[in-house]
């Protein structure tokens, strides 16, 4: 609790223990009227300064107007009608005071909550100068600079590993809890936590321009960007708290009229009053007004520290009404590097096959090459290997322990004069022939992700109606994949202008109400992220482009992700709709009850405080997203 | 220009209407309020001199609610 608030605890004690005591002890006239206005003016004195102030402003129908014209009403009643009952006009006060603070307080702790999920800002950073460490401030380290990072330190800027190994615990980043290997000549990103050795880091960007910095500003930018029911709340209580005003007088000035005019009755104006009053407790349009950016806000943060930054509330409403989810393949779908996945085989065995392959193909540094090298696994002796030829666009003759080998497509096979087989496998075929005979071919292709299927599945089970995937492979890849996934709609061989045309023509065929979500790796399809509904950007650990470009950013490459965000933007929206419909639903009962008398004053309290405190702690239901 | 501002507001009503009073405020072409970060940002007018317009805004945010604070 901040001071303001443990000085607002101390005033509500004072006032409850005076209200109390005076219950049991027997004053009476003026002395317990004096003792009671004391008690208020100790609950209530800011109110009514505030409330004072508006209307010198010329600011009337504020919150704090209400409350003072409520209880100042309610007293004078109480010493008009001789009651002596002056306990409603102070509970009122005091019941207010107690949600304001349990409001502030319970914000407050939110606030922080959220922002200790986020707590990836890194202090300082040892700094290597001749020789000596020195600690700085990550703002004052210029590029170039040599960092040293020892086992438990954040790492403090993004950069290239100069000396070490280590685990990087990058689960503040991406919400991953599996730590991530580092050597030498890699790259490393600036807010992961070194766990086991000390590496030495030459940084290459400015703290302003790190990892850590964009997360960061992205994070605290993030709800100022507001969704439709914000606007809808602040426009509403707009026009709601002068309506209730209004409707307050109407109710405290027109009935008595009518019935002392018109029906012959007595006027009853205490009781009309008193209704009014009532009115004027309920109409404080706070519960709603709070608790919707917190909904937000807690949403947006619970998101955060599962690795899914959502850019803005505005956001989090679009992705909970997606309908469509467009993929693109390479990179977001599958891994986007090649991989041996089949080896089929003449009369060689298998392992001889992928060997001969392997050697003739060691000088190469073709992606294509590398799979092969790597899935034969064993250190290739250089010596059994000679005459090493490499034709573009064919592949490669060399001769391997006296043999001669060639490794290719299939162009390579017909100037060799080598009848070959086509594969029914779809992927790169790199056909081997050996002294001129045909010994079989290796199938390479892009390996889908582990999870990708299942990602396709439950994205069905959270209510998307269709998933599309768009590609700038083959169609015989591209089908294959989309098969194995169970992606209802595929689009093959486009170029990246095409892509955009395509999610143009799906944006088209939509109901306006249904939002079309487009998932790529942010790498070359910005122009798509931007165009779509809404662009999911993936594996955006340390690339600003996609971070830009998209409106929700992935921390890393997994597509299970993606159903997570779209899981937690209808979890938070459901809550948003249920705080809205609860709050109005109250409020609008214990209006139309307290207008014909029923509700008194404690309805009144319930319906404003009771309603602000259950809808705030319904809000931060939103923090919690780690299950879903 | 786009600059940041740290405020102090207590509810959230208030800081929609402080949200108001500063769009209002001569010299500002947008102004974003942030309840929940306790940030306010401030698009400035072209020309227009960012701590003279921030002195109106702070009057008038004053005026609609007196326990705000705004550092700049």
């Amino acid at each position: 609790m901040n001071k303001k608030q443990k000085k607002m605890l101390t005033r509500i004690i004072i006032t409850t223990a005076m209200v109390v005591t005076l219950q049991f002890i027997s004053v009476t006239g003026i002395l317990q009227m004096l003792l009671y206005l004391i008690s208020y003016f100790i609950i209530g004195y800011d109110i009514l300064k505030k409330a004072g102030k508006g209307i010198m402003n010329r600011r009337v129908f504020d919150e704090n107007f209400l409350m003072a014209i409520a209880t100042v009403g309610a007293f004078v009643l109480a010493i008009y009608s001789r009651s002596g009952d002056y306990n409603e006009a102070i509970a009122v006060m005091l019941f207010y005071q107690i949600g304001e603070l349990f409001q502030s307080y319970a914000v407050g702790k939110s606030r922080k909550n959220i922002s200790a999920l986020m707590d990836i800002r890194p202090d300082y950073a040892n700094v290597e100068r001749d020789g000596k460490l020195e600690k700085a401030d990550p703002d004052e380290v210029s590029i170039g600079s040599v960092v040293v990072v020892q086992p438990g330190e954040k790492v403090p800027l993004d950069g290239i590993v100069l000396e070490g190994n280590s685990s990087l615990n990058t689960s503040a980043l991406t919400g991953e809890s599996l730590p991530r290997d580092v050597k030498q000549g890699e790259k490393i990103i600036s807010g992961c936590i070194n766990m086991t050795g000390v590496l030495k880091i030459r940084t290459t960007k400015e703290f302003g321009e790190s990892t850590v910095s964009k997360i960061l500003e992205l994070v605290e930018n993030s709800s100022s960007r507001k969704s439709k029911s914000e606007n809808f709340i602040s426009k509403f209580a707009k026009v709601y708290t002068p309506a209730v005003c209004y409707g307050a007088l109407a109710l405290a000035v027109l009935p008595p009229l009518v019935q002392m005019l018109f029906l012959g009755q007595s006027a009853q104006w205490g009781a009309w009053i008193y209704r009014a009053l009532t009115f004027l407790v309920i109409s404080c349009p706070c519960a709603l007004v709070i608790s919707i950016p917190l909904s937000f806000f807690a949403g947006i943060g619970g998101a955060g520290k599962e690795g899914v930054l959502i850019k803005g509330s505005n956001y989090m409403e679009t992705l909970s009404q997606a309908k469509y989810v467009v993929f693109d393949k390479t990179g977001t779908l599958t891994q986007g590097v090649f991989e041996v996945t089949a080896i089929h085989h003449n009369e060689m065995e298998e392992k001889h096959l992928l060997e001969y392959a392997a050697l003739a193909e060691c000088a190469s540094s073709h992606p294509i090459s590398k799979s092969i090298q790597k899935a034969y696994g064993k250190e290739i002796d250089r010596s059994r290997v000679t005459d090493i030829q490499e034709i573009s666009g064919h592949g490669i003759v060399a001769n391997v322990d006296g043999r001669e080998v060639a490794a290719g497509n299939s162009r390579l096979m017909q100037k060799f004069g080598v009848e070959h087989k086509d594969c029914h496998d779809a992927g790169t075929i790199i056909h081997v022939a050996i002294d001129g005979n045909y010994e079989g071919h290796i199938v390479i292709s892009d390996v889908v992700k582990a999870h990708s299927k299942a990602a396709i599945a439950a994205l069905k089970h959270a209510g998307i109606k269709k998933t599309v995937m768009l590609t700038g492979d083959t169609k015989r890849v591209a089908d294959k994949v989309a098969a194995e996934l169970g992606v209802d709609e595929v689009y093959s061989e486009l170029l990246p202008g095409d892509k955009v045309a395509k999610v143009e023509e799906l944006l088209a065929k939509k109901l306006e109400k249904e939002k079309l979500a487009f998932v790529g790796d942010g790498i070359n399809d910005a122009p798509v992220l931007t165009r779509a509904d809404i662009g999911i950007a993936m594996g955006a650990m340390g690339s600003d482009a996609a971070i830009e470009a998209a409106d929700v950013v992935l921390m890393d490459d997994d597509p299970m992700k993606i159903v997570k965000a779209i899981k937690v933007s209808s979890k938070c929206l459901r809550i948003v709709y249920q705080n809205i419909v609860f709050a109005l639903v109250i409020k609008f009962a214990c209006l139309a009850l307290g207008a014909v008398g029923i509700a008194n004053m404690w309805t009144a309290i319930f319906a404003d405080v009771g309603v602000m405190v259950i809808a705030v702690l319904n809000a931060i239901r939103a923090l919690r997203v780690h299950n879903l | 220009m786009k600059k940041t501002y740290n405020i102090e507001v207590d509810c959230a009503n208030c800081a929609n209407l402080m949200e108001d009073a500063t769009k209002k405020t001569a010299g500002v072409a947008d102004a974003v309020v942030n309840f929940m970060t306790q940030k306010m940002i401030v698009e400035f007018e072209e020309g227009a001199e960012p701590k003279a317009v921030m002195k109106d805004v702070l009057k008038a945010c004053k005026k609609v609610e007196s326990d705000c604070e705004i550092e700049f």
